[in-house]
């Protein structure tokens, strides 16, 4: 990989979906482009894109299993450090497993069957406090213009970066706040201008009744804490958003942080990061994120052989969580004085590039 | 009146598969679905005009490869966010190996 300073952009680019860098991804043609995709023969990719139920019904009962076991031994343990370990356990999978799990039932990849998708697209919405509605048509925009400024909703590191609110995160404070703010307003049945811009007419009221349902659950656990006077129901639901949510942070950075914004082609704006076993069980294989974006209709457990089949177009993938950071954080933080800044991805000699009209940057 | 167009021969396309067919500026999607039943669409996805014939058929439902927005295939029907619009449907002959679509 290789790196460059564009010329000089001095403040930092308007990331809102109704300013200036809105109409201007409009009228450079950025906005419902066309993007790369690596040919694969269509017998292959159908096989690729084949549903089953067996793989997520397992991961699902692991989960949930690993959930109930260590969120009862933090609560039989409570009042003794000992139980700290296991809410610390229990907080990642309710705080950061559930990112994975709304993602990948939120394209309906994940399972087979449909009701099983909802279910648990449903369930990890509620834990990483995502509004199932609003986020299914945030994301949406997300894979139309990824990390198209003035369109994708869903960049997480702008430039320049906010350091303290990707510390703050790392506790999921200042995404819950944020997140709160918008449950009162959409349970008040109104939406901010940016989501008017991605959230049709015919879905808003199922955001507003979401709100609501939201709001009655959270305020259930504080009247549940204050009649038992227990910190325990907060523990189980709710708080665990805050206190687990730290790995969803460590993992979903490195999907796009510091690339090029701007390029027509996800392998020069996203990273494919090999994890241990581990990682991709609470990460569902997010981390093969360049496939993801290229081909969305491929289901996680998919992913590993999709990115075997179109690995020789694409930069080589990040040996490491570390190895990703190496570059990620000097990264950010030249962006913090040079907001231009940005990591180039370079293709292989062999690959097919992206045609240069479509090679759009960040001027 | 019918305006009967050849698309393609029923060889053309693998069981629970779907190809794309061009004609006088209409895209369709001709599917074919088990048992050799034959159905046509229009062939850009309602939501963000994607072609359908690079999504994936599973059953009768055909899915959208841009956002995963599902069509049930024989009605059009949009089966859910982020697909909200139905497709048009076409009606579909088989005739001598020749899958036949009404343009009419
Ligand atoms: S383009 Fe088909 S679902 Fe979005």
């Amino acid at each position: 990989m290789s790196s460059a300073a564009a010329p000089r952009m001095a403040a930092g680019r308007d990331y809102s979906l109704v300013g200036a860098e809105a109409r201007r991804a409009e009228e450079r043609g950025l906005a419902s482009a066309t993007w790369y995709t690596t040919p694969i023969p269509r017998k292959q990719l159908k096989e690729l894109m084949r549903r089953k139920d067996g793989p997520a019904i397992r991961d699902t009962a692991l989960w949930i299993g690993a959930l109930i076991l260590f969120g009862s031994a933090g609560v039989l343990l409570w009042g003794h450090w000992v139980a700290v370990p296991f809410f610390i356990a229990y907080g990642v999978l309710y705080g950061s497993a559930s990112d994975s799990r709304w993602h990948e039932c939120g394209h309906g990849t994940a399972f087979k069957t449909g009701w099983m998708n909802d279910a648990v697209y449903n369930l990890a919405c509620f834990m990483i406090m995502r509004e199932p509605t609003v986020w299914r048509w945030s994301h949406t925009r997300h894979h139309t213009d990824t990390i198209i400024v003035g369109r994708d909703p869903e960049i997480s590191v702008k430039r320049p970066p906010d350091i303290l609110g990707l510390l703050l995160n790392l506790f999921a404070i200042k995404t819950t706040w944020f997140a709160l703010g918008k449950l009162v307003l959409h349970a008040r049945g109104r939406l901010n201008a940016e989501e008017a811009t991605f959230i049709p007419e015919m879905e808003r009221h199922k955001v507003f009744r979401t709100a609501r349902i939201y709001l009655a659950i959270l305020a259930a656990v504080v009247i549940a804490c204050m009649a038992l006077h227990s910190w325990i129901p907060a523990m189980l639901i709710g708080l665990p958003t805050l206190y687990g949510g730290w790995l969803t942070i460590v993992f979903g950075v490195t999907q796009h942080a510091g690339l090029s914004e701007d390029v027509l082609d996800h392998r020069l704006n996203s990273r494919t990061v090999y994890m241990n076993p581990v990682s991709r069980f609470l990460y569902w294989n997010m981390n093969y994120h360049v496939e993801h974006h290229m081909f969305p209709m491929v289901p996680y457990h998919a992913l590993p052989a999709l990115h075997e089949a179109i690995k020789a177009e694409c930069p080589p993938a990040y040996p490491s969580l570390l190895a990703a950071y190496r570059e990620i954080i000097p990264a950010v933080l030249r962006q913090r004085r040079d907001p231009d800044y940005h990591v180039i991805r370079v293709l292989p000699a062999t690959a097919t590039a992206l045609p240069a009209d479509r090679l759009a940057t960040a001027a | 009146m019918s305006e009967w167009i050849e698309a393609c021969a029923a060889d053309d396309i693998e069981e629970e598969d779907v190809i794309r067919f061009d004609h006088g500026g209409v895209t369709l999607a001709i599917y074919r679905l088990e048992n050799d039943r034959f159905f046509a669409t229009g062939g850009l996805c309602t939501h963000e005009n994607v072609h359908l014939a690079d999504g994936l058929v599973m059953g009768k439902t055909i899915e959208c490869p841009k956002h995963n927005g599902r069509f049930d295939i024989p009605t059009g029907q949009a089966k859910g966010a982020p697909a909200c619009i139905n497709l048009k449907t076409y009606p579909v002959k088989v005739e001598a190996g020749r899958v036949l679509v009404d343009l009419a």
